[in-house]
């Protein structure tokens, strides 16, 4: 095991780390997140995407109606003000191309299993804080809003869609969050290379 | 006998048209699915057009032109009623005929309609992407303007002539000089913005009292000229209808307006009186009304080759060029044959002394054959307008036998008779005036509906037919009633405007000097005796809610719609407000109700427009104070 941490990795996976890191420096310019919501009154469709440090509308002003349709059943206002964790979202993400250049220049598969860990456990984090998040605002909700259905929540599913009243609530994972996976797939397939490299060598 | 005799001659062709076995298929759009064309027609007596989808023939919407609209406000709110100001004051209502669709390069590009009003002569511009009227000008010089707003190629200008010539400028003499040359008329070049669409007139031509009827400009090898059909040659002023039909030919004016603008460059034009107003609507900002005195007129004598008259029989009524440019279609209302012109001829005799038979206030009149490429013989009664489907078929529409001919060009033949219900006016096919037909479909406007209908007092609405004409032999497919009367009407296809139409005004671009753009800016300002009431819309609430005036205030309430959402305008209405109507503010846009506070008491204010499951919810009330 220790022989498999401290061994010096391929100058084939040595690039392919590389390539992370510049794959993620993407990840600024893409939503990591995609909630679309389907309702018969908006047949061209409404969505809302989470990037690394902002929430917006799929279109100009699908968030301003988000808004407007939530505020009939008490829900807060959606804004990227009000989720702290956009302010150091870019760091985290930074921390992890660096990580990826850092392992660049000390090509050690113990930075691999690293990399591994830190995007295991962030991406637990993050996803248990977006869970959270969609928790509280499907869940506090103003009492005196104009319709309160007893009972009723409306938390958007973490992955996949959920019938919510007349709207379908769709969340999937967009070209960010998208990289982010095939990040951690790359390191994956890399530790297993080496492994087997080194197993073969034997 | 006449009548009796040709009446023989249309019957055989007139029973072989009947309805499309399929044609319920073929103009059924499913629901969710979208027409193929759009079909504006203009209102007639409504002063308003109205916008179809074809081929289902739904109605879409309405759009108020030169007349008020309490539906929507248009032309009583602080931002649009001064669109309908005219130097006779405020005119809030017109006679609106012909829609013109702007060109380039002799197709339609989709950006701007014109219409004409012809009582009190006003042109107007309604822009294809809010479908809203955006400017209206006034003619001066110039009374009942009929022969409007037809579009040169490039819609580098639109013309207008004078239906009813008067003294110009304005003067009270006897009628009866009208037949000693007291009246005019005048031609007006009216200057389109190729970017901005903005109007203006360029320059006037002087011409004799005759009554100008229609035009169509050229296209291709005669882009230089636009033609004008005259009757009443005769200068009758008493029982014209007999007076007017004594001549057996009237005039097609054949107009160089190269040539017009060449003489204007050249200082060939003096200044003349005439004032006019001139009302732009900017995007989301009240009206911008301005009026303007005098214009630059010109008199034939002093631009030699500006005009021709060409002689065609029985005071013509359309004139039409077909897609090449070469032929000029004469619509002789009491004619036997449908005349029709060649511009290469034209070209070829115009200047030869030896094909001149006269001359009418130094223009020229050629002789009838000289210019003639052919006649259709014994068409149908009362040929009035023509269109083209680009595949060297011309269709007339024949008021008095109530039917369209198809008939082709060159051959003169007549080919099909299709019976219209009943008395058509004008026909449209999509693109037919242009360049660049699209030909699939015709509609026939009618001044009659008796019997087609259930049957509603006296007043029937009146009707347009619906034909395919893309095979060899056209087919009926449906008719409709329609909104006033369907005049005229540019079909235009869908993929042309439908993804340019928009869907909200963008809030940021809002430049109402009264607009906020946020709930907490709303607010009440007293200053003296008005009060202005800053107000916002958003699903289902207004702000401020509740509001005091005190009697005899004059409140102005300025109304922003904070929506971005297509299709959710809010409504604003106040009981018992009697000068305006209702209110509606389309996401984005500042609109003013103007009210005069009553005697004291509460008055509620509501919206309108059903925006949302708490519409009901969203009023609210203002206290008169003593
Ligand atoms: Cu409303």
């Amino acid at each position: 095991m220790q022989e498999l941490l401290l061994k010096k990795i391929s100058k084939m996976n040595r690039l392919l780390i590389l390539g992370v890191g510049l794959l993620l420096i993407s990840v600024y310019f893409l939503p990591i997140w995609h909630i679309s919501l389907a309702a018969p009154q908006y047949p061209e469709g409404l969505g809302m995407k989470i990037w690394i440090d902002k929430i917006t509308g799929s279109s100009t002003y699908d968030l301003q109606n988000i808004n407007l349709l939530n505020h009939y059943i008490g829900m807060h206002e959606i804004v990227s003000e009000s989720v702290p964790e956009l302010l150091f979202m870019p760091y985290v993400l930074g921390f992890l191309i660096f990580g990826a250049f850092v392992t660049f220049l000390l090509p050690r598969v113990y930075l691999i299993v690293l990399g591994i860990l830190n995007i295991v456990i962030l991406g637990i984090l993050g996803m248990y804080d977006f869970w959270r998040w969609e928790y509280n605002y499907g869940h506090n909700l103003n009492p005196d809003a104009p319709i309160v259905v007893p009972g009723m929540a409306y938390q958007p599913p973490l992955l996949g869609c959920k019938e919510m009243l007349n709207i379908t609530a769709c969340s999937f994972p967009s070209w960010g969050g998208i990289i982010l996976f095939a990040t951690l797939g790359i390191l994956v397939f890399i530790l297993w290379n080496e492994k087997r490299r080194m197993d073969v060598s034997k | 006998m006449i009548f009796i005799g040709l009446g023989y001659g249309c019957k055989g062709g007139a029973a072989t048209a009947a309805l499309a076995s399929d044609a319920a298929k073929r103009v059924y759009v499913a629901p969710g699915e979208k027409d193929e064309v759009y079909a504006f027609l203009s209102g007639g007596f409504s002063g308003q057009m109205s916008v179809y989808g074809i081929p289902s023939a739904r109605l879409f919407k309405i759009i108020p032109v030169f007349s008020v609209f309490p539906e929507n406000g248009y032309g009583y709110d602080e931002e649009t009623k001064n669109m309908l100001r005219t130097t006779h004051g405020y005119v809030p209502w017109d006679d609106s005929h012909h829609i013109e669709a702007s060109m380039t390069d002799g197709k339609q590009d989709g950006r701007w309609l014109f219409l004409n009003a012809n009582n009190t002569p006003r042109l107007a511009r309604i822009d294809l992407k809010s479908f809203e009227t955006k400017e209206i000008i006034e003619i001066p010089n110039s009374a009942g303007n009929h022969a409007s707003p037809f579009a040169t190629e490039n819609t580098e200008y639109l013309m207008a002539a004078t239906r009813f010539s008067v003294p110009i400028p304005q003067a009270s003499v006897p009628i009866e000089n009208f037949s000693k040359g007291d009246f005019k008329g005048t031609v007006s070049m009216v200057k389109v913005d190729p970017k901005s669409g903005r109007l203006s007139i360029e320059l006037q031509i002087l011409v004799p009292g005759f009554d100008y009827d229609l035009s169509h400009c050229g296209k291709g090898k005669s882009h230089d000229w636009c033609f004008f059909t005259s009757y009443n040659s005769e200068q009758a002023y008493k029982m014209i209808e007999v007076g007017a039909s004594k001549n057996d030919k009237d005039y097609i004016l054949a107009f160089n307006w190269v040539r017009a603008k060449q003489c204007l460059d050249q200082g060939k034009a003096s200044n003349f009186g005439g004032e006019y107003y001139r009302n732009y609507l900017p995007e989301n900002q009240p009206v911008i009304s301005e009026k303007l005195s005098g214009v630059k007129m010109l008199q034939p004598k002093d631009c030699p080759g500006v005009m021709y008259y060409m002689p065609t029989p029985k005071s013509p009524h359309g004139t039409d060029v077909d897609p090449t440019g070469e032929y000029i279609v004469g619509g002789g209302k009491l004619a036997t044959v449908i005349p029709v012109h060649s511009f290469s001829k034209l070209m070829d005799v115009k200047d030869k002394p030896e094909h001149r038979s006269g001359m009418i206030m130094d223009i020229p009149v050629l002789k009838y054959e000289s210019t003639l490429a052919g006649e259709v013989k014994k068409p149908c009664l009362g040929p009035l307008h023509t269109e083209f489907d680009g595949k060297g078929y011309a269709y007339t529409s024949c008021f008095v036998s109530s039917e369209v001919v198809k008939w082709e060009l060159g051959t003169w033949e007549v080919v099909q008779h299709l019976p219209a219900y009943y008395s058509v006016g004008h026909l449209s096919i999509v693109g037919g005036s242009s360049k660049d037909p699209y030909g699939k479909y015709l509609i026939a406007l009618n001044k009659i509906t008796k019997d087609r209908y259930l049957p509603v007092g006296m007043e029937l609405p009146q009707s347009a037919q619906l034909y395919d004409i893309s095979g060899g032999k056209a087919e009926l497919l449906s008719d409709f009633p329609t909104v006033g009367e369907p005049h005229y009407s540019q079909m235009i296809p869908a993929k042309l405007l439908m993804d340019k139409a928009a869907k909200i005004y963008p809030l940021e671009e809002n430049k109402h000097p009264y607009a906020i753009k946020n709930e907490k800016d709303a607010r009440v300002v007293r200053e003296g005796n008005t009060v202005r009431v800053y107000m916002t819309q958003i699903r289902s609430h207004f702000k401020p809610d509740t509001i005091e005036v005190r009697s005899g205030d004059t409140v102005f309430f300025h109304v922003t719609n904070l929506e971005q959402d297509f299709d959710i305008p809010h409504g604003f209405a106040v009981g018992g407000a009697p000068e305006m109507p209702n209110l509606l503010i389309m996401p984005g846009q500042t609109r003013t109700f103007k009210w005069k506070a009553p005697k004291p008491g509460i008055y509620p204010f509501y919206c309108t427009d059903f925006c949302s499951a708490l519409h009901q919810e969203m009023q609210q009330y203002i206290r008169v104070l003593p």
